[in-house]
């Protein structure tokens, strides 16, 4: 087999490894947009945050510590405990709920029948706000999130792909166990919207809030759930962007990516948003890998948004999103 | 001649009418400067078919969305099963036993009829969001026994074929009673019906009369429906209130309604001979 071949098909495996990053962030966007209309631009910064919690929580870091030194001219750092990694994510699970209740309670809850416009502007206030209590909270160094995720290039597939083509591919541990985690997580998230009384309540708030009344919907009840749901879902991200290149701020310039992979699986689809983000995936790192050395590198900064304006022209509403038509 | 001021009593068709379920005293409800709906008082008993009628812009809806919790009046009292309504948002009224249908419908249209109708069921279940994750025997037994029910209500409304087709999917006349199962599935204690015929032919008309009567007859559902077309109204309901301009210019059964004078000036019509 001709070596090129080989290694194209290399890139594309992680591609799709890296879709799956952008396609857990996208999916969050999806899951708050059905349900109440609102595009949370703070989603990324939802990922920042939980990872950094998580982080904070597991390694016994005191919250807003350089806040309470300053103040009370004390010098704590650490509580002096390490907590196990999946009781530390039990608890940011349990953050991020009470998070979901909080953006509800005083923030959406204010803002009920505003136009769409208003809410975006207020999940972008809310986004900035949480990027700087973050900060505050945790300290604005670049943490190592360690929960035990097997990391370096998998022995396995490297040999057997080496036995067979005779060539190695290269494919992280840490990419195959964040694929094989979002899978779980879509699949639950599918039997959960499917099979359990609160999904279908939240499937109806998502197609109509009057009727979603009429049957006897808190609205607000499903949206502090979906929020939460999107929550965990920015955790798991968080965890797996965390693991892979350090919990950092630039963490949360990662929910700049999941808009082309919006606008390439439409705004509410499920199933588009990881589509999406494995089409955006395996296509900026082919991109860069077969056109890349003929115009300078560095395409994978944007060839996801202009593939996105190219969706823009041709299919307005995505791959999966509803066709919009309008009667006259 | 019954006397329908008796505690219950038994109609010509054999149906037995119940005590008050549900009692409006002196409503008014204001939009800014537009009064709605002024003092308006009625009552509607347990079994009964009720009926709000009057012509365009009489306040009917906007009775209806007291009842259902979606407007809350200035003025006035809700009393539902001998008890002061305090003020409720509408899922709580839902949950309270008033299910609804709208005029513009309502319905989960990417949804099929199947769960859209399993949506009216809601309410009534009781297992909890971990209980579904952890012990999935207990809560696939009660999604079995809903299911149970919601076939029942869609074999009665003869919506079998089009169980699995998306909402969206469905011509009018098929959604209003796509709507009608749903509401039904809460098995509500009172149904409210927000203009059931409207847009229909006369068809589709005459089914939706019969299933409005049916469910009526079989599940001794109380119903209080609003309507513009009188023929219909005079036909189906025990009871009638005639609303014009936001005031009750009548009370009574389709009888007296008829020959009410101030009823037949306001909207029928002013005799000309």
């Amino acid at each position: 087999m001709p070596e090129q071949f080989l290694w194209a098909m290399e890139v594309m495996l992680n591609g799709l490894m890296a879709g799956v990053l952008y396609a857990l962030v996208a999916l969050g966007f999806v899951l708050i947009f059905k349900a109440s209309g609102v595009f949370n631009y703070a989603q990324g910064v939802m990922a920042l945050f939980a990872a950094m919690t998580l982080v904070g929580l597991q390694k016994g870091q005191v919250p807003f510590a350089h806040l309470i030194n300053t103040i009370f001219g004390t010098d704590v750092h650490k509580f002096g405990w390490e907590l196990a990694p999946w009781l530390a994510i039990l608890l940011t699970a349990g953050v991020m709920v009470l998070f979901a209740w909080l953006v509800q309670r005083f923030i959406l809850q204010h803002l009920v029948n505003q136009p769409d416009i208003i809410l975006f502007m207020a999940t972008i206030g809310l986004a900035y706000f949480m990027e700087g209590f973050a900060d505050l909270m945790w300290g604005a160094d670049i943490k190592t999130l360690d929960i035990g995720l097997p990391q370096g290039v998998n022995a396995w597939i490297d040999e057997t792909t080496f036995n067979l083509f005779g060539y190695g591919f290269f494919i992280d541990n840490l990419d195959i166990a964040a694929t094989i985690v979002a899978a779980l997580l879509v699949v639950a998230l599918v039997l959960f919207s499917q099979y359990t009384k609160q999904g279908r309540a939240m499937r109806a708030v998502a197609d109509d809030h009057q009727a979603a009344l009429s049957v006897g919907i808190s609205l607000r009840f499903i949206w502090v759930m979906v929020w939460s749901v999107a929550g965990f879902v920015a955790l798991v991200a968080g965890i797996m962007w965390g693991a892979k290149s350090g919990v950092q701020f630039s963490l949360s310039l990662i929910a700049l990516k999941a808009l082309p992979v919006l606008m390439l699986g439409g705004f509410t689809s499920i199933p588009g948003a990881i589509v999406g983000g494995l089409i955006i995936g395996v296509g900026e790192k082919l991109f860069e890998f077969l056109v890349g050395p003929y115009i300078g590198g560095a395409t994978e900064n944007w060839f996801a948004y202009v593939l996105a304006l190219i969706f823009l022209v041709f299919r307005p509403q995505g791959l999966f999103g509803e066709k919009i038509i309008e009667r006259v | 001649m019954t006397d329908m001021n008796a505690e219950s009593y038994v109609t010509e068709d054999g149906r037995t009418i119940g005590g008050v379920i549900m009692e409006m005293k002196n409503i008014t409800l204001r939009f800014g400067g537009v009064t709605a709906i002024q003092d308006i008082s009625f009552d509607i008993r347990e079994g009964e078919i009720r009926a709000i009628i009057g012509p365009n812009g009489a306040g009917k809806s906007s009775m209806l969305n007291v009842i259902s919790g979606f407007y809350v009046p200035q003025e006035g009292e809700v009393w539902f099963r001998g008890r002061r309504r305090a003020k409720m948002r509408p899922y709580q009224v839902a949950r309270q036993g008033i299910a609804r249908t709208f005029q513009n419908i309502a319905l989960f249209e990417g949804m099929s009829v199947l769960d859209n109708v399993m949506t009216g069921r809601l309410t009534r279940m009781k297992t909890g969001l971990a209980a579904q994750a952890l012990w999935f025997g207990r809560a696939e037994r009660e999604e079995i026994e809903h299911r149970e029910k919601v076939e029942k209500i869609i074999d009665f409304l003869e919506i079998q074929a089009i169980r699995k087709t998306p909402v969206g999917r469905l011509p009018y006349g098929l959604k209003k009673r796509v709507e009608l199962a749903r509401a039904l599935a809460a098995e509500p204690a009172l149904l409210l019906l927000d203009e059931p015929m409207a847009g229909m032919n006369v068809e589709e008309k005459e089914d939706m009369s019969r299933f409005i009567l049916d469910v009526n007859d079989e599940f001794g559902t109380t119903i209080c429906l609003i309507e513009h077309d009188m023929g219909v109204v005079m036909d189906l309901s025990d009871r009638v209130v005639v609303m014009d301009y936001g005031r009750k210019i009548g009370d009574g059964t389709p009888d007296e309604v008829r020959n009410n004078q101030a009823v037949i000036d306001a909207y029928l019509g002013v005799a000309h001979d």
